[in-house]
């Protein structure tokens, strides 16, 4: 009888279910660049209509949480309140250059056809990368996305590493690269354009000990795009 | 260009021995099996840059399970011969040794800033379902900067078809990027080019960060403004001919 039970609540699980295509996908992000680490990602499917930044428009507090310290928690509680499916921290600390990390997604039973993906770049003040909710693809096959880097536009790029992380505070938290340097004068003042935009690059100087800005300008420049995301749909 | 698949071999072989045998006038040879068919591909590669000459390319047809280059493995050998000094050689016989490599061409000569060329390669038709193609050249006013494709899908394309590709610029992470002119092979430095001395942060390929520039406060660089790029540094357009 317990069995007959089974297969019935089975079937009716198949009725109702949503008739979105694949549900579940492999993610895999990519570190491209050659000496800058990326914070914890926060990873989300969610229904469309939504965004975690919009190039051209202000950051949310939460967005400039994330691309001035790393901190995902208050972009996480906007996820969760989309019922989307998250995926959190998965390279398990930060990326480091040129390396990649993989995990699976189950959209299984939700309306969670669209990605986003956010994670700070550092050393930068406000730098991040960020995959803005494209649609998921549902015919089976690998699917690339080449993501640059955005300035939040809410801190001056001053290119100081000073330990600054929280929003508002001047300064880069931290250089995971071991490769900067110290005593710069400050590279910047604060961005022109205040909305989210394509980041302009880091300065940086030759200088270890003084000079401008606390970077190194032969390491930690970039070019985009900075990391390389692809879904792998069965 | 060099064509490597296993039956080429076997006629070759096979009419050896059949002109060892052609002096005996009671045997009569049997008519000559038809040539394999083949697949003709153009790989036309153009310069986007502004002051950066591209070595000459290596064009790979290869089958799924070879890599010219993979971010954060390192660079073969062959590979970081081209990425600091140009020379494709040591990468096409390297290519040329690989169980998955289909067949192997290179380019004429550099291909200037705003120059193009195209290279043709032709593979059995038979290794079309599974044919991927790569390319490599070096950006030679560079310390390692390559300009790469890596394993394209070709095997769609039907004759008279093309797709296009832009390239952007890897960091072969063999050699430091000093700028020094004296690791410059190219003609803004005429220094050094291959060195097997691995110096760079780490030793893998990633994203080239671009080149900085005594124009940009890196006073030991013979580099300048003009040696500067950004992203993509050339387009690939491969046309499947027959």
């Amino acid at each position: 009888m317990n069995k007959t039970l089974f297969g019935a609540l089975a079937a009716s699980s198949i009725l109702f279910a949503p008739t979105a295509g694949a549900t579940q996908f492999e993610v895999t992000i990519t570190n491209l660049t050659n000496a800058i680490h990326f914070t914890p990602f926060l990873v989300a499917a969610h229904p469309a209509g939504n965004n975690l930044f919009v190039a051209g428009q202000p950051a949310s507090a939460n967005l400039q949480a994330m691309a001035e310290g790393g901190d995902v928690s208050g972009l996480l509680a906007d996820v969760n309140g989309l019922g989307a499916t998250v995926v959190e921290n998965p390279a398990g600390g930060l990326l480091a250059p040129a390396s990649s990390t993989t995990f699976t997604m189950n959209t299984d039973g939700t309306t969670n056809d669209r990605l986003s993906l956010v994670a700070m770049l550092l050393p930068t003040n406000d730098g991040f990368a960020g995959l803005n909710a494209v649609e998921i693809p549902t015919a089976p096959g690998v699917y690339t996305f080449d993501v640059p880097a955005y300035d939040a536009g809410t801190e001056a790029n001053d290119e100081t590493v000073n330990g600054g992380g929280m929003p508002g505070v001047a300064g880069i938290p931290a250089d995971p690269s071991g490769l900067g340097g110290t005593g710069g004068t400050g590279a910047a003042g604060a961005d022109t354009n205040g909305n989210v935009h394509i980041h302009r690059g880091s300065l940086g100087d030759t200088d270890p000990n003084g000079g401008i800005s606390d970077l190194d300008s032969r390491v930690h420049r970039w070019l985009n795009p900075v990391i390389r995301v692809t879904l792998s749909v069965q | 260009m060099t064509i490597k698949p296993s039956n080429v071999l076997a006629l070759a072989l096979s009419g050896a021995v059949l002109a060892g045998c052609s002096s005996d006038n009671d045997f009569v040879p049997p008519p000559p099996p038809p040539p394999p068919a083949m697949a003709t591909f153009e790989v036309t590669v153009d310069n986007l840059t502004n002051a950066q000459p591209l070595s000459p390319v290596a064009v790979i047809a290869h089958a799924t399970g070879y890599h010219v280059f993979s971010v954060g493995s390192a660079a073969t050998a062959g590979l970081e011969e081209q990425a600091e000094g140009g020379d494709n050689m040591a990468l096409l016989a390297e290519a040329g040794a690989d169980g998955d490599v289909r067949a192997t061409a290179s380019g004429a000569g550099p291909i200037g800033p705003g120059g193009t060329e195209t290279i043709t390669i032709e593979v059995l038709e038979s290794d079309v379902a599974t044919l991927r193609i790569s390319t490599s050249s070096m950006l030679v006013n560079t310390n390692d900067a390559i300009a790469a494709l890596d394993a394209v899908d070709v095997s769609t394309l039907a004759a008279g078809t093309s797709m296009t590709w832009r390239t952007i610029a890897y960091d072969a992470g063999t050699e430091a990027n000093t700028e020094e002119a004296a690791h410059i092979p190219g003609p803004a430095g005429g220094g050094e080019g291959f060195n097997a001395a691995r110096d760079d942060i780490a030793d893998r390929v990633s994203m080239h960060a671009g080149v900085v520039g005594q124009d940009d406060g890196f006073a030991t660089s013979g580099l300048n403004n003009q040696h500067r790029f950004d992203n993509p540094v050339a387009r690939v357009r491969i046309t499947r001919i027959d």
